[in-house]
């Protein structure tokens, strides 16, 4: 844990962590609303986005990767919800259609344009990069007090940093009329609370922590963090504040887990390479699912056992 | 010309008048899914202090009515009043209790979390939750029977159970006017024996209550007015007035046989 942990290790693990926790916050939430499929739907279609940005642009510069991801993810969920309007098609299945397809026109768009020139490939809009995200100034744990060093951090974990703090104050201010309008939206509305507006602020939340951490981390780790770490807490409580905080932990756990059995599991079990961070942090939470699923306190079989031994 | 103009001014403001002291006063209300309308041109004042029952046949829009009037579904045309103020000011005054079947029973929430929410209002966004409001949640969950169960999951409790919990709620909001709907759809006897105590205590207090309810062979026992609602409004007032065999006829149509009818005990046609 000396100097080489600082430069090559530290950065990576704080954005995996950064990036999970920001996902898994709004995570608890859509999930509850039956909404688990938006997250999916917008880490898809950030790629065309940041495509379409870097074709006007011609540069990777990151302000318009975002503005390009933010943009795509808005007309994705006007283009969700006029389609299961007017067409009257079921949301999810709206939400289907509408991030596949534009997920495969972000993949033709970037075939057909000349990319090779930067780094954006396919690969890393699934994967990320992770790994490559190294502190090349640090030259050790004292650099974390010196400007200089400090100054050239990679970039991402400001924007991440930033993302996760922005969510984490959303979920704390709004927490009550989010729980109620999450819960009982009618009963919401009748007490003025603008449950439309909030449903919005929520999707928004949820395309800013999918944008900060698709540039780091790829969209698969995006999809896992938004559903596996609440999907999990939800077996561990039956009460919301504790669901969060479990889920954060479990964000927490895949991330650092995840990112050292990539990069040491295959040399345990024998191999030599290091297998991809993102794709082992969401590994990790699917397992950590898994696991909760078939022995967390709070299943849902066991609430159903519960509610059947309670009418007979 | 000008008499019809002073009749007119008069009609006004009687109607006006009447409707400052209504603590629900509804003019001319129409909601419409897509293209039919599911309440068309509804006109309604609740009597202050009265236990007032909607009534009417499936799809007759009795809910989508107590929606409207709660802003919860958007009017096409149409007011409602509460106590004389535009809702937006009054929403302090007004209790409302779902239906049962509306929301996930499944959320990861506490019976008296869910009676604290009937609280959101005086607590806002940030401040504590204190001993004084817990005391007062299960001061709420006590006038229902279900003290017991204040730290149970919701998933927990039967349906006459999550009914009383809903109560309960409304009762912490410490409203004048209490909205129902369907509070006695699918409940247990126990139940809907509590409900109705609890509701007539209300009224005891002053305060106004109106149920969407479906069960006429309680109306003349639990309520003292009616409306009948059938997408329009066919009838309202004190239930020997409005609750008639005509009235029944018009709204249910052919829905309701003779026999039913008169197995209801009304006034001779």
């Amino acid at each position: 844990m000396g100097a080489d942990f600082v430069v090559l290790s530290l950065v990576p693990l704080l954005i995996g962590t950064l990036a999970a926790v920001a996902c898994a916050l709004p995570g608890n939430f859509l999930l509850l609303r039956r909404q688990a499929l938006i997250g999916d739907a917008i880490s898809h279609v950030v790629l065309p986005g940041i495509v379409v940005a870097f074709l006007i642009t011609s540069s990777v510069n990151s302000w318009a990767m975002l503005l390009g991801a933010g943009a795509a993810a808005i007309v994705a969920v006007a283009l969700i919800e006029g389609i299961s309007r007017l067409g009257r098609i079921e949301p999810g299945a709206a939400m289907g259609v509408v991030f596949t397809a534009m997920f495969a026109g972000g993949v033709l768009l970037l075939e057909m344009s000349d990319t090779s020139a930067v780094h954006l490939d396919v690969e890393h809009a699934l994967y990320g990069n992770l790994e490559s995200l190294i502190w090349i100034e640090a030259t050790g744990w004292a650099s974390l007090t010196d400007p200089e060093a400090l100054a050239g951090l990679p970039p991402e974990l400001a924007r991440i940093a930033l993302a996760a703090l922005g969510i984490a104050i959303f979920t704390w201010v709004l927490w009550r009329p989010l729980a109620m309008a999450t819960f009982d939206e009618g009963f919401a509305q009748a007490q003025g609370i603008p449950t439309v507006a909030l449903g919005l602020g929520l999707v928004i939340a949820a395309a800013v922590a999918a944008v900060a951490a698709f540039d780091a981390v790829g969209s698969i780790i995006v999809i896992a963090m938004f559903i596996c770490p609440p999907a999990a807490a939800r077996m561990m409580t039956d009460r919301l504040g504790h669901q969060v905080a479990w889920s954060l932990g479990f964000a927490v756990l895949s991330a650092v887990m995840g990112y050292v059995l990539a990069g040491y599991g295959p040399i345990w079990l024998g191999g030599n390479d290091a297998v991809s961070a993102a794709g082992m942090i969401a590994t990790v939470s699917g397992a950590i699912l898994g696991l909760t699923c078939l022995y967390g306190p709070k299943r849902r079989s066991d609430v159903s056992n519960i509610n059947s031994s309670a009418k007979h | 010309m000008s008499d019809a103009l002073t009749l007119a001014a008069r009609d006004g403001r009687h109607v006006t008048d009447e409707a400052a002291s209504s603590p629900l006063a509804i003019r001319g209300l129409t909601v419409s899914y897509g293209q039919k309308p599911a309440i068309f041109s509804v006109d309604m004042t609740v009597e202050d202090g009265s236990m007032t029952a909607i009534i009417g046949p499936n799809g007759a829009g009795k809910s989508t009515l107590l929606k409207a009037a709660l802003g919860i579904v958007p009017a096409v045309s149409g007011s409602a009043t509460i106590y004389g103020t535009p809702l937006s000011k009054a929403r302090d005054k007004i209790a409302y209790v779902p239906q049962r079947a509306s929301v996930d029973w499944d959320f990861p929430t506490r019976v008296i979390d869910v009676v604290l929410m009937g609280m959101s209002r005086e607590l806002g966004l940030l401040r504590p939750v204190r001993t004084r409001h817990r005391v007062r949640a299960i001061e709420c969950l006590t006038r229902v029977g279900m003290q017991d169960f204040a730290t149970r999951q919701i998933g927990q409790l039967s349906g006459g159970q999550q009914q009383r919990v809903f109560l309960a709620r409304a009762l912490a909001q410490g409203a004048s006017l209490y909205l129902l709907d369907e509070p006695f759809a699918g409940v247990d006897a126990a139940t809907e024996k509590a409900v109705i105590a609890v509701l007539k205590s209300l009224r005891d207090e002053g305060k106004t209550v109106v149920c969407v309810h479906h069960d006429l062979s309680t109306i003349g026992e639990y309520f003292t007015h009616a409306v009948l609602l059938n997408i329009r409004k066919v009838a309202e007032g004190p239930v020997a007035e409005a609750f008639t065999a005509e009235t029944l006829q018009a709204t249910y149509g052919g829905r309701l046989g003779l026999a039913q009818i008169e197995q209801l005990n009304l006034r001779a046609i």
